[in-house]
């Protein structure tokens, strides 16, 4: 399947073609991102730091992938190179054919905590990307980001006044309110409870599939990454490198409890290094 | 001796003893007007301890006081309350503060404002301004003196000198401890000069700019004083001066009690900045 992909990035034209690869049997949607060769090291006192090893991966237009892998893989580090906030020391990035070279309101990053701005009001923080829409236009968009994340009646109140979960919401309804090609997500639930991680994956998944951007997120929760991703990108850890694209062929909403997904857990865990073997 | 001060400490210590064990809030001011009561208590009961009696060479006993008492002191200040002297000096004094703060938060938050973005800018003024902010402000008084005259500019520049360092040092280190989240957010919205000043940079660095300013106003409220009882002829430095001269010490006593008093109405103002929305969040841990 990497291979496959790696195909469609080979023979994709430079322009972002609407149609689909010549050699697909399918439609498969064009290729939002290509990462060829990406590697990032820091150099220390004596020696360099690897932290990430030969990363090729191509992400299609409207996909849900997940990269998932322990804390220290160099997971982070990737989207935030991605994002445009770090640079590679070798290796391309492109998207839409183009090299990044800087963080750009198209594609929105949601951090794990504290993204949003703590002195402005919900809608204030909602309204962040919008600055250049007519008045009207900013309302219109505004209220419905905040209904679509559930916060309606919560527009005048400020992030402290909020629970995790409410303000990680607004962080989702900041995001999606530019109307981003690509959200990057680095364990944006990472910091909530189990129960509101839960409902929160549902609601990511309900939006995701009314908008269709394209998402990548960050997770180190196998369970996380199974019930989003259409593929799970699993790394290995110092240096981080791919040790397998997964792709999830599971219909939504995921039973946790089909044999499937049960396999699909352990191959995921198998490759993580961590069988549990009760 | 004097029975009061005993009676009142031990109704004083009665409250707050109540006040450990309701279980509702209280109104916030019982507890500290009972630490005061208790305070002036000891001061009454400390005078009585510290007074001898002397007996001079002619025979005749005098009764030294080594330190007014609070009724002493309050009848010392009968005469510059009534004549309205307290006043005058207390808002000479307060003016003078008021001027020369401003004037430092003018330039010292723009100034640090600046340099914590600026790495350059850092650079440039860090040494310089960590190498004069040591410098007692009471150091400078010959030179305000020299400079200004005996008028209220040489107390002013005074006090916008001993602000500045505290709020240009402090707006330097709001910037420089914004989180990455914020900046990478700001980017990220393509958020550029003014607009990312407006909307990042200086909420961001709100409370910290507040806090500094209420360190700074603080040590403003300490050097008058002392500028006053060198440079200027008004202002409460000048009263204990005078009344000093005078050898009044329920005056010198009185004055310090106005200074305290005055200082805690500035720190309650200050405190206040602290509740509007705009810095709550910087405040309160939730």
């Amino acid at each position: 399947m990497a291979k496959a992909i790696q195909n469609i990035a080979a023979t994709r034209a430079d322009a972002p073609a609407p149609a689909p690869a010549p050699d697909a049997p399918t439609a498969a949607p064009p290729v939002k991102m290509a990462i060829r060769g990406l590697g990032k090291s820091f150099a220390r006192k004596t020696d360099t730091l690897s932290v990430l090893e030969n990363i090729d991966l191509s992400v299609a237009e409207g996909e849900f992938v997940c990269l998932l892998g322990p804390s220290g893989c160099g997971k982070s580090t990737l989207l935030n190179i991605l994002a445009g906030f770090d640079r590679q020391t070798s290796g391309t990035v492109e998207i839409d054919g183009q090299p990044v070279t800087g963080p750009d309101p198209r594609r929105v990053f949601v951090f794990q905590e504290y993204g949003i701005f703590p002195w402005a009001s919900v809608w204030d923080n909602v309204a962040l990307g919008l600055r250049s829409k007519p008045k009207d236009e900013l309302h219109r968009i505004v209220t419905h980001y905040i209904d679509l994340v559930g916060l309606k009646g919560f527009e005048r109140a400020y992030p402290s006044e909020l629970s995790g979960g409410m303000r990680q919401r607004v962080a989702v309804a900041r995001a999606l309110a530019v109307a981003p090609d690509v959200i990057f997500m680095d364990e944006p639930l990472g910091a909530l409870d189990s129960l509101t991680r839960l409902q929160l994956r549902a609601e990511l998944l309900r939006i995701w599939q009314a908008e269709r951007p394209t998402i990548l997120f960050v997770t180190h929760d196998v369970d996380e990454a199974l019930q989003l991703g259409e593929r799970v990108v699993v790394m290995t850890p110092r240096p981080g490198r791919i040790a397998e694209i997964v792709p999830v062929g599971m219909p939504h909403p995921r039973d946790f409890g089909a044999p499937e997904y049960g396999r699909f857990k352990n191959r995921l865990f198998e490759l993580l290094g961590v069988r549990h073997a009760i | 001796m004097n029975p009061w001060p005993y009676a009142v400490t031990a109704a004083a210590l009665v409250a707050i003893a109540a006040v450990r064990r309701a279980r509702d809030p209280l109104p916030g001011l019982l507890l500290p007007v009972a630490t005061a009561t208790i305070f002036v208590c000891a001061w009454q009961v400390s005078c009585e301890l510290l007074r001898y009696d002397l007996k001079l060479p002619d025979g005749s006993v005098r009764t030294i006081e080594l330190f007014p008492t609070p009724g002493a002191t309050l009848v010392g200040m009968w005469q510059p309350i009534h004549d309205g002297t307290l006043l005058r000096f207390a808002v000479a004094s307060v003016y003078r503060v008021a001027v020369g703060f401003s004037l430092a938060a003018l330039i010292g938050i723009p100034l640090g404002l600046w340099a914590g973005w600026n790495l350059r800018g850092a650079q440039a003024i860090n040494p310089l301004i960590q190498a004069l902010r040591p410098i007692s402000p009471i150091a400078w008084i010959p030179l305000a003196v020299l400079w200004f005259g005996v008028q209220d500019s040489a107390a002013i520049f005074l006090i916008a000198l001993s602000s500045f360092f505290p709020i240009v040092t402090g707006s330097m280190t709001a910037v420089r401890t914004i989180p990455l989240v914020y900046v990478r957010s700001a980017r990220n919205f393509r958020l550029e000069g003014f607009e990312l000043f407006r909307r990042v940079v200086f909420p961001a660095c709100l409370p910290q700019i507040v806090t500094s300013l209420r360190i700074a106003l603080g040590i403003a409220w300490l050097v008058i004083v002392a500028a006053e009882m060198i440079a200027v002829d008004s202002g409460l430095g000048y009263l204990i001066m005078d009344a000093r001269n005078a050898n009044n010490y329920e005056r010198v006593v009185g004055s310090m009690v106005t200074i305290g008093l005055i200082g805690v109405g500035l720190d309650f103002l200050m405190r206040r900045l602290e509740r509007f929305d705009e810095v709550r969040w910087g405040f309160s841990k939730s």
